[in-house]
């Protein structure tokens, strides 16, 4: 596909922050299953984690379209310092609240980056991009009713613990804009304007949302964005959620499973 | 995943009912017709049918557990997706019964409360650990299996409502039995490691297995009744004997031995010959002292804890739960 070897090493980084971003995620949410606090949000839960596992799996595709390993290995085989996801996606659960405060802030900021990459000039991803625009669009439809519900219609306990985890969830989000070397490359290339545009667009949409459910966005210039996911800095949890991910595939790494 | 009437209990004071109405209401099932929620109905039907398909949905919420561990180290993405399908159709499955269980007049948090407390029973193979990934598979196969015949028997039951969620569950079923064949034939034809792991998870999983469709029909109490009202389908020995014919050539076919030195297939009578699977096992587990009862409980209890603040704050004051009867 003729890219010039540094257009092409931008390309790999946006793949993978965006395929290790779903794989981990994904990871997280199917951990709900079973566990939910009813059984309708046990299934809803499920279903995106399914989604998202299936962008990984796409998004790894491509990759090993432009020479890296097929996606089982990238997704199953890779430690911590080689991953590329935000640390927001690598929290534990550690609660509804939490675990949809992130869902809603990821899938907000996750529709806006899709949604930009329908212009891309890298076609492939154009095309993926087309493709999950539905999907995509049931995860925010989803997120959005449960926090307007649990911030605004809910009762005290609900808008408090909602606060809470926007409190928590806000500057690990903002790690999903972490500014990486290859901005400048994309946007130039016209493959993605770039992770500065990208927060403009989720701050926009969220702040009404959340005034909606009644909830305070943190003071932005007082808040510290947690970044380093997308060098390869990550928080104690990702090891051992690869590790546990990998447990039986790597035991016989040669076998078909 | 699994729901039965394995242990009957003994009916009560049908004899009160007004002959005429049963009168109507036995010729109406012998004809061929569902009762629906708002038909009239023996008491001892309602509470009857209620048990069943309340004991079935708890069976399924239960049982996402022991696979649900894996989804997290399931081997690959296409393992990794089934897997999650999988499982999320068992919860799906419990709200379509707990939906059908509310028609005859409990509401879900009840039997929810009645779960954890205890009170109510699930199916007790739940009660066992899936120790490794080739225990997954032969949950998935064998089962679901048991499963499928058994609900396949029950979805030509009586009870309309709970018919017709089985009709959809037997669909998805199907499709389950298929990913755990899927998955036993790439682990039985694997490295030595994997043949191993796979002949170990069914030695751990025959006897549960054996117990599945509940104890023998001679220590069993009969109900002519419950079969004349098509609550109960078959009996135990008969979905049993249906299970060997069915999957003990498969389970051989694939080089995998079971550990029954007795298992064999009489010629004069075509019927399975088996020892003795341990019934003084099945009620032990089944009174709550078998390996994982405690953990189940524990975990559902802790998912219920965790998410009751959810609940409370989805509460309407102004709205209350209507009886759907009466």
């Amino acid at each position: 596909m003729g890219h010039d070897p540094s257009t092409l090493a931008a390309i790999k980084d946006l793949l993978y922050r965006m395929a290790d971003d779903s794989l981990i995620l994904g990871h997280r949410h199917s951990e709900w299953t079973g566990l939910g606090p009813i059984l309708e949000e046990d299934i809803a839960f499920c279903s995106i984690a399914q989604d998202k596992l299936g962008h990984a799996y796409a998004l790894y595709r491509l990759l090993h379209g432009l020479g890296e390993p097929e996606p089982d290995r990238a997704a199953f085989f890779r430690d911590a310092p080689e991953f590329r996801c935000c640390h927001l996606v690598e929290y534990p659960n550690d609660g509804y609240d939490f675990s949809l405060m992130r869902h809603f802030l990821f899938d907000i900021a996750e529709q806006w980056r899709y949604h930009l990459l329908e212009q891309s000039r890298y076609e492939p991803l154009a095309q993926l991009a087309r493709k999950v625009r539905g999907e995509i669009k049931y995860h925010v439809f989803h997120a959005t009713q449960w926090v307007v519900q649990l911030g605004a219609r809910g009762n005290q306990e609900s808008h408090e613990r909602m606060q809470r985890a926007l409190e928590v969830a806000f500057p690990l989000a903002l790690g999903i804009f972490e500014p990486v070397p290859y901005d400048e490359i994309l946007e130039q290339a016209g493959i993605f304007p770039g992770e500065r545009v990208l927060q403009e667009r989720w701050l926009e949409t969220i702040t009404p949302i959340l005034e909606r459910a009644t909830l305070r966005l943190p003071d932005l210039r007082s808040v510290v964005p947690s970044y380093g996911g997308r060098r390869g800095i990550h928080t104690d949890y990702l090891q051992p959620l690869l590790d546990e991910m990998g447990e039986v595939i790597r035991s016989e790494p040669d076998a078909v499973w | 995943m699994y729901g039965n009437l394995s242990i009957v209990e003994p009916l009560r004071g049908v004899e009160q009912e007004d002959p005429e109405k049963l009168a109507e209401f036995e010729e109406r099932i012998a004809r061929g017709e569902k009762i629906e929620p708002h038909d009239w109905m023996p008491r001892e039907y309602r509470r009857q049918v209620l048990r069943m398909v309340e004991q079935h949905a708890h069976s399924e919420i239960i049982g996402a557990l022991p696979e649900g561990t894996w989804i997290t180290r399931a081997p690959g993405f296409h393992r990794k997706l089934a897997l999650m399908a999988k499982v999320q159709d068992e919860v799906g499955h419990a709200q379509l019964l707990y939906s059908a269980a509310e028609t005859l007049g409990k509401p879900r948090e009840q039997m929810i409360n009645d779960l954890l407390s205890g009170k109510a029973k699930y199916s007790n193979v739940f009660n066992y650990p899936a120790l490794t990934w080739a225990d997954t598979a032969i949950i998935a196969w064998l089962i679901d299996a048991g499963a499928i015949i058994n609900q396949t028997l029950n979805s030509k039951g009586s009870y309309g409502p709970y018919v017709r969620a089985l009709e959809r569950i037997c669909k998805e079923e199907a499709f389950h039995l298929k990913y755990g064949y899927d998955n036993v034939v790439t682990l039985a034809s694997g490295t030595k490691r994997q043949r191993q792991m796979l002949q170990e998870a069914l030695n751990r999983w025959w006897k549960p297995i054996m117990h599945f469709f509940g104890p023998p029909d001679h220590m069993s109490i009969h109900s002519e009744k419950l079969l004349r009202w098509k609550v109960k389908m078959a009996s135990n020995d008969e979905m049993r004997q249906m299970f060997l014919d069915a999957y003990v050539p498969k389970i051989w076919e694939l080089g995998l031995s079971i550990p029954d030195p007795n298992l064999r297939k009489d010629p004069q009578t075509g019927r399975w010959e088996y020892s003795d699977p341990d019934w003084d096992e099945f009620w032990r587990v089944i009174n709550g002292n078998g390996p994982c009862n405690r953990e189940r409980l524990a975990v559902r209890r802790m998912a219920d804890e965790m998410g009751a603040w959810v609940r409370r704050a989805l509460l309407k004051p102004e709205t209350r739960y209507l009886e759907p009867l009466f």
